[in-house]
């Protein structure tokens, strides 16, 4: 009877000194401050910063790190840049930790979930060339209403078109496609027993731009509305079925190869559809293929495309919001993104310096005229998931009922408004 | 622990004579595993099995103020919700149930014929076909992911090698049809219309994916060696005695093995398998370095899913409690493996063959014929 009071007291103290550690560890986190501190004030203090980047390659870490230090021997303010392995993971890591980086990359599928944990400065409209940005960039950027970071870059898709396989096809530039009609003409045209027409990737970050085209989106502008069944998107993916089971499309995966740049460069495709991104890839990769951008053809709305972006986030939690504003606002000036486009290739998310872009990269001006009529994912909390269910379904799009694809993502889009 | 086997009386002589403060040391000596194990392990655990019941959104800690307890509305959400979060974890469920079934009887099997055939006294080499059987499970899983890629691309190795037998082979690692469809694209209307956790059963029954299927041989390939190892231990702990019994009593080599050699091997047998649906439930680094669920969802784990959850969407109480319901479906499927294998007594039926037959009428023993003729019995 005593070995088994004993027992049970053991386990009892275990059990309260694992619970004192639970509580110490409780307090070892930094207690959060009310969601929304955003507001107000901005925190301002002697510390450093911290800038967590999701970088593409030695070229952007690098040129990342040089405006980064030019500002912090400016400003007198450390600053370290820090290439994340895992962005995601890091981020969120330093959320629940309470130490979070104070500036980071911030992708537009991300923002909602930071935005809405209250883990996000919004701090879009104290920026001093908030106008300057594309409106359609700042509305990716907005969740409820708020404009919450100043959009650092971004990309478009385009066409991109094999010249040597153009010209095999007797194709002249007077044949660049300009509706959808032209567009499966030339593939169809373009589509030998060696390579296909046109091969793009099974995802809703491409076959979005038809559902722009045809005047479709997944939800409203302001994200606050499921449209994704609108008879706009059922006749961009009943068009896109129908090139596919022609085979004057094909989707890159089923080619072999991992992305449309990759089918463009070994030769598989002849046209693919991508954002400019492609121009650093071929040049490393495929420097023997030769090809020409095109906007991307109009359908029977008129023309579409998609755009992605990154925005530079601030930590609500940062000690020093008032110097990663002002790190921010050097960063996206019309110069600091004109040197990061030289160096890594995005396009530059402000109007003023697009004039100065186009005249210094003639051929890729395609990808920015995209800028005008470009739409972008929508922003709501589990777009994420959303996006990946939708391109689960559209892989299997060739057998497919398009009706019945688009009718699965509006119920799960209206799940998430409810 | 031996101390208390060694039969002195309890309670009385605990606190006295030569073996006093033992229980202090025993604690102070274990005392830095505890900690470490308390820090490391129970600590995190209760922690996740706190965010699993709360609705923490990731900011700040999950025990300050303004995160409330929610409940089983996270698990309810996976469960019953209807919704995509449910079908998102009833596919993974799928995929990862398929796995389970393909690979560790597989992988069972293959080690075990692997261990067998290097326990042969004849076989020359036997070092270098250790190592060889060994090797992919000493290299790290994300090498070997990267290599399955490249093998089972639309134009890789085996995709060439399988057109020399005049196949074609699919696109492996992008196609999500199921092996156990056929090619078939829809199924009879009361298997497509009826659906568990949000999938329907018609899929439920399409087996694993093409691309699922070569994770599967993937998993077979590298960890059979490991297995390997335990059964060639096993192996050679057998005592040659019962072996050369069996021979003289004239068991063929073929009954030797399924008769007296496996059933010694149950323990080992038991470790297999459990380590093994353990770490097929838990499949996660392969997905994540490979496919990342695609094509379809159909390499949609619950491990990789609990941490897409989490980390990507910012669900962290939906994601940890995909890990609980994923630990417990482990724990079961570990208890009725641990009851399958249980050692039992000889069943009745088996029984009855070595029992002295009832007395006959007349009261003499049966003839001795009957006892070499088991079959009789039957």
């Amino acid at each position: 009877m005593q070995r088994r009071t004993s027992r049970w007291l053991s386990v009892g103290a275990l059990a309260a000194a694992g619970t004192l550690v639970l509580t110490g560890c409780g307090s070892g986190f930094s207690e959060t401050p009310e969601p929304g501190a955003g507001g107000g004030e901005l925190t301002s203090s002697d510390d450093g910063l911290t800038v967590l980047i999701g970088s593409s390659g030695d070229a952007e870490t690098k040129s990342v790190k040089d405006a980064v230090a030019a500002w912090s021997d400016s400003s007198g303010i450390d600053a370290e840049v820090k290439a994340a392995a895992d962005k995601d993971q890091e981020l969120s890591q330093g959320f629940s930790s309470g130490k979070p980086a104070d500036v980071f990359y911030l992708s537009t599928e991300a923002l909602p979930g930071y935005a809405s944990n209250g883990s996000l400065l919004a701090y879009g409209d104290m920026l001093e060339n908030k106008d300057d940005f594309y409106p359609a960039l700042v509305s990716s950027f907005t969740y409820e209403g708020d404009f919450y970071c100043a959009p650092k870059d971004f990309s478009s898709l385009a066409l991109q078109i094999n010249t040597d396989m153009w010209a095999e096809a007797g194709l002249t530039d007077d044949d660049i496609p300009t509706t959808w009609q032209e567009l499966e003409t030339v593939s169809k045209a373009l589509t030998t027993p060696e390579h296909v027409g046109l091969a793009i990737g099974a995802e809703y970050q491409r076959i979005g731009a038809f559902m722009a085209q045809a005047g479709g989106n997944l939800m409203n502008e302001e994200s606050t509305e499921a449209t994704a069944n609108s008879p706009e998107n059922v006749e961009a993916l009943t068009f896109v079925k129908k090139m596919l089971n022609d085979g004057t499309l094909s989707y890159v995966k089923d080619l072999g190869a991992g992305w449309g740049g990759e089918a463009l460069g070994k030769g598989l495709t002849a046209m693919t559809i991508e954002g400019n991104w492609i121009t650093g890839a071929m040049t490393n990769d495929f420097p023997d293929i030769k090809y020409i951008v095109a906007e991307l053809p109009e359908g029977p709305a008129g023309k579409g495309t998609m755009q992605f972006s990154n925005c530079w986030g601030i930590a609500t939690d940062s000690p020093n919001q008032q110097a990663a504003l002002e790190l921010v606002q050097e960063l996206t000036t019309a110069e600091s993104q004109l040197a990061f486009s030289e160096a890594f290739g995005p396009l530059p998310s402000l109007q003023s310096a697009a004039e100065d872009w186009k005249a210094a990269h003639e051929p890729l001006v395609p990808f920015l005229n995209g800028a005008e009529y470009a739409q972008g994912v929508p922003t709501i909390q589990g777009t994420l998931d959303i996006m990946t269910d939708l391109n689960s379904q559209l892989e299997g799009l060739k057998t497919g009922d398009p009706q019945e694809i688009l009718d699965t993502a509006q119920e799960n889009i209206e799940a998430l408004l409810k | 622990m031996s101390t208390t086997a060694s039969g002195s009386p309890r309670a009385g002589s605990r606190r006295s004579g030569i073996r006093r403060g033992e229980a202090a040391s025993g604690w102070l000596f274990t005392a830095p595993m505890l900690i470490l194990l308390g820090l490391f392990l129970v600590i995190p655990v209760l922690m996740a099995l706190w965010v699993s019941v709360s609705d923490w959104t990731g900011r700040g800690s999950p025990f300050s103020s303004n995160v409330s307890f929610i409940g089983a509305d996270n698990y309810e959400a996976l469960l019953t919700g209807g919704g995509l979060a449910q079908r998102d974890f009833g596919t993974s469920l799928k995929n990862n149930a398929w796995y389970v079934v393909f690979v560790v009887p597989l992988q069972t099997a293959l080690s075990l014929f692997l261990a067998v055939l290097l326990n042969r006294q004849i076989l020359k080499g036997r070092g270098f076909f250790r190592t060889a059987f060994y090797f992919p499970s000493i290299t790290s899983t994300v090498a070997i992911t990267v290599l399955w890629l490249f093998l089972f691309n639309a134009s890789g190795v085996v995709n060439k090698v399988l057109s020399f037998v005049g196949i074609t082979g699919p696109n492996w690692f992008n196609d999500a049809r199921g092996i156990l469809h056929f090619g078939a694209t829809t199924g009879p209307a009361f298997l497509t219309e009826n659906t568990t956790l949000g999938v329907t059963w018609w899929d439920w029954l399409g087996g694993p994916s093409v691309a699922m299927s070569a994770y599967i041989l993937m998993a077979i390939f590298t960890t059979s060696g490991t297995f390997m190892l335990l059964f060639i231990a096993a192996l050679q702990n057998l005592g040659e005695d019962v072996t050369e019994a069996a021979m003289m009593d004239g068991a063929t080599g073929w009954q030797r093995f399924w008769q007296v050699t496996l059933p010694q091997l149950r323990p080992t047998l038991f470790t297999v398998l459990t380590l093994g649906l353990i770490g097929c439930w838990q499949v996660f680094e392969q997905i994540y370095a490979g496919t990342k669920g695609a094509p379809s969802k159909t390499t949609l784990t619950p491990a990789y899913l609990a941490y897409q959850t989490a980390f990507n969407n910012q669900q962290w109480g939906q994601g940890a409690a995909i890990a609980f319901i994923l630990f417990a479906i482990i724990v079961f499927f570990t208890l009725v493996q641990r009851w399958v294998l249980a050692d039992r007594g000889v069943s009745k039926r088996r029984a009855r063959l070595y029992a002295l037959p009832p007395a006959s009428s007349d009261g003499k023993p049966a003839p001795a014929a009957v006892l070499t003729k088991p079959g009789r019995n039957r």
